[in-house]
């Protein structure tokens, strides 16, 4: 009996682990990702940024976003964002290595061309644009379950911790404000250096790479956005090195076309879930006829022995 | 059938309630000041205990019912029927608390009904998938404890629900006819579940440390919640039996011996997988990352081999040993995943506040609360007489 058990239960495992084992392996062999032709983003360039963070306070004027005042600031006078958070879509970070050499940097959502925020979402609170491939929250669908957050690559989405009906809040270049009115993200409007710009992807890389071109010296040979995490709709040129401006080094691929490969593989069709229940099914009925006498109701048959023994 | 008549206020009902309360206050500062204000959740890590404990381990802790579903109905011609009902029990009771605590950890839970409207839902999130699976399993336990508590009518010699038995006599036969599908049912969606709760890391991508991160999270998963399962069941007989004043219930041995086989095939996964993509120095490197990996192996690694001793399956103490240390590992393993391995950025550290560990405490003392009373009431442990004689 011992015998035959071990056997059976080797082959469940194997049935059952072969569907989900095999989905890594087939996974590998995922189309490449592109971006939408009509897709925009904006493109930074970090040797313009003079830091006058004009971009961050027009964000949080069309956005109508709460100061978010430093610590020492007992008046609450100025809106001094120390980093992105539920009251800062857009900042301005300082880098400063020694003396004179620093550069700026703007953080907000880069807009992923295959953003992991959307994949993760399980109510599509978290959605992306078809044609333009802006990415964009809706407040009345999200159930707060955060998975966002721990999915985003970079950090972005913000949470609401010290409020009792929190949100999600993360840059939506502007869809519903100075997009829709001006056609321009608020942040893109008010640089006064052009460090910041608007337009399709297409051509704010080619700006990109025409600058790295003309000016080899003075950047870095990287356009960050380009293919990290299987591209980003806003990229950046720098002088200095993207890990001293507070980038992580990510990996080419797509996490979120990863992941949704592996759980359309287990689930194509709910293909693998049937034949799962079907089989098991299958198993579960002869048995119990095998079982017959000894079977099912076997408990309460004895408990009515019992009972009538008391 | 006599009614089950032990003692419900116990000294342990006590100590269990005061946690329970300190743990719903806890729970009810938080629907009041936000999640901030009770919990040491942050942007960079904003799954803390109440996921990686009450949802990603607790469920697994729960597995019980799933695990001895697999060896009675599936493997071995429905003969270790008088566990299966306690494991069941405690299944429920384990996915409850982990909805209980996703409740709690909803930011903005009023919208949770989203679920249950096909426009909203989101069929490429994995956390799409284990939340219906999870809500379905619920269902399907509760149907399959059914009969456990329609005996309790059924048999009852109270004159004062007269309908009541008339109904349970009523439904007892018919929902024993279909109750297979059910258990079948049972068995389908928790593999469907706990292998996806493996694939909810996946997309953090490299947030999550490579010794944690590949694409065999998900059959990882599926086989740790498989372990884990048999080792409860072995943790919770060998407790109940000294509690109760009940004898040794002998299928535990037989159950041990399934153990080593999963166990061995899960580290054998575990570890072609780290070679493969080349990060077994990574895990022997002996940095922290590497001793919490190598604590969770062992544990594991070590409960397991014990079980392949035929002298070690033979003593209660011993097999209650190598379950406790394959239900420590296994869910060291989990806490790896959700939160030990988990690395945003720079600059961020999570470590539970006081509030939070409460809430964790009085939700789980909460369920061990109701366990005890409904074991109490109702014929949910083996039946010692036809076990005896069955036997």
């Amino acid at each position: 009996m011992m015998k035959k058990t071990r056997r059976e239960f080797i082959k469940l495992a194997a049935l059952s682990g072969a569907g989900i084992a095999a989905a890594p392996l087939a996974a590998e062999a995922s189309a490449p990702i592109t971006a939408n032709e009509e897709a925009v983003g904006m493109l930074y360039d970090a040797t313009l940024c003079v830091g006058c963070k004009a971009c961050v306070a027009s964000c949080k004027n069309v956005n109508d976003m709460d100061a978010a005042p430093a610590p020492n600031d007992a008046d609450r006078l100025w809106d001094a964002p120390e980093d992105l958070d539920y009251r800062t879509r857009n900042i301005i970070k300082l880098y400063k290595d020694g003396e004179g050499d620093f550069s700026y940097v703007k953080h907000q959502c880069m807009h992923c061309i295959k953003p992991s925020c959307v994949s993760a979402c399980p109510v599509a609170a978290m959605q992306q644009e078809k044609d333009r491939g802006i990415v964009f929250y809706d407040k009345d669908i999200c159930i707060g379950c955060r998975y966002c957050q721990v999915a985003c690559p970079f950090n972005i989405p913000k949470f609401e911790w010290p409020k009792a009906f929190p949100k999600i809040v993360k840059c939506d270049l502007c869809k519903f404000t100075n997009l829709k009115d001006k056609g321009i993200p608020a942040c893109c409007e008010v640089c006064p250096t052009k460090a910041v710009i608007y337009g399709k992807r297409d051509f704010l890389l080619a700006e990109a790479k025409k600058r790295l071109a003309e000016n080899p010296g003075k950047y870095q040979k990287e356009i960050y956005g380009e293919f990290e995490v299987g591209g980003t709709n806003v990229i950046y040129i720098a002088g200095e090195s993207f890990s001293n401006l507070g980038f992580r080094e990510l990996e080419f691929d797509s996490n979120a076309a990863f992941s949704e490969n592996i759980q359309h593989t287990i689930y194509k069709g709910f293909v693998a879930p049937v034949a799962l229940y079907g089989f098991l099914a299958f198993v579960a009925i002869k048995n119990r006829k095998n079982h017959h006498g000894h079977g099912h109701g076997h408990d309460a048959k004895h408990e009515d022995k019992h009972g009538s023994e008391k | 059938m006599a009614l089950h008549r032990e003692k419900i206020l116990t000294p342990s009902f006590w100590v269990l309630l005061t946690f329970t309360v300190i743990g719903f206050y806890c729970i009810g500062l938080r629907y009041v000041m936000g999640i901030g204000a009770v919990s040491n959740l942050s942007d960079g890590f904003p799954w803390g205990i109440w996921i990686a404990y009450d949802v990603a381990t607790g469920t697994a802790l729960a597995c019980g019912g799933y695990a001895l579903a697999i060896v009675i109905y599936i493997m071995n011609g429905w003969k270790y029927h008088p566990l299966i009902r306690s494991a069941i029990v405690t299944s429920l009771f384990g996915y409850a608390l982990a909805g209980f605590s996703v409740m709690v950890d909803l930011g903005r839970y009023w919208n949770a009904y989203s679920f249950f409207m096909p426009s909203r839902w989101q069929v490429n999130s994995v956390m799409f998938e284990v939340a219906v699976c999870v809500m379905a399993y619920n269902v399907v336990l509760a149907i399959e404890l059914l009969p456990a508590i329609l005996e309790r009518f059924v048999h009852s010699t109270n004159p004062r629900f007269p309908k009541l038995k008339e109904y349970a006599r009523k439904i007892y036969p018919k929902l024993d006819k279909v109750l297979i599908f059910f258990i079948v049912l049972g068995i389908t969606l928790p593999t469907m579940h706990q292998s996806s709760l493996g694939s909810m890391m996946i997309i953090a991508g490299s947030k999550l440390n490579p010794i944690w991160q590949t694409g065999f999270l998900p059959v990882l998963f599926l086989i740790n919640a498989m372990y884990i399962g048999y080792s409860v069941i072995i943790f919770e007989s060998t407790l109940s039996s000294v509690a109760f004043g009940r004898p040794f219930e002998k299928e535990v041995r037989i159950i041990a011996k399934v153990v080593p086989y999963l166990t061995a095939a899960w580290l054998i996964i575990r570890f072609a997988d780290l070679y493969y993509r080349g990060h077994l120095s990574t895990a022997f490197s002996g940095d922290y990352y590497s001793k919490m990996f190598l604590a969770e192996t062992l544990l594991i690694a070590g409960g397991a081999y014990m079980l392949t001793w035929k002298h070690f399956r033979m003593s209660p103490r011993w097999v209650f040993v190598s379950a406790v240390m394959l239900c420590v590992g296994g869910s060291w393993y989990r806490f790896s995943v959700y939160i030990i391995g988990f690395n945003p950025d720079k600059g961020w550290s999570y470590f539970p506040s006081l509030p939070e560990f409460f809430i964790t405490l009085g939700l789980v003392a909460f369920e061990i609360l109701g366990y005890m009373v409904l074991v109490k009431m109702f014929p949910i442990m083996p039946n010692l007489e036809g076990h005896k004689k069955s036997a």
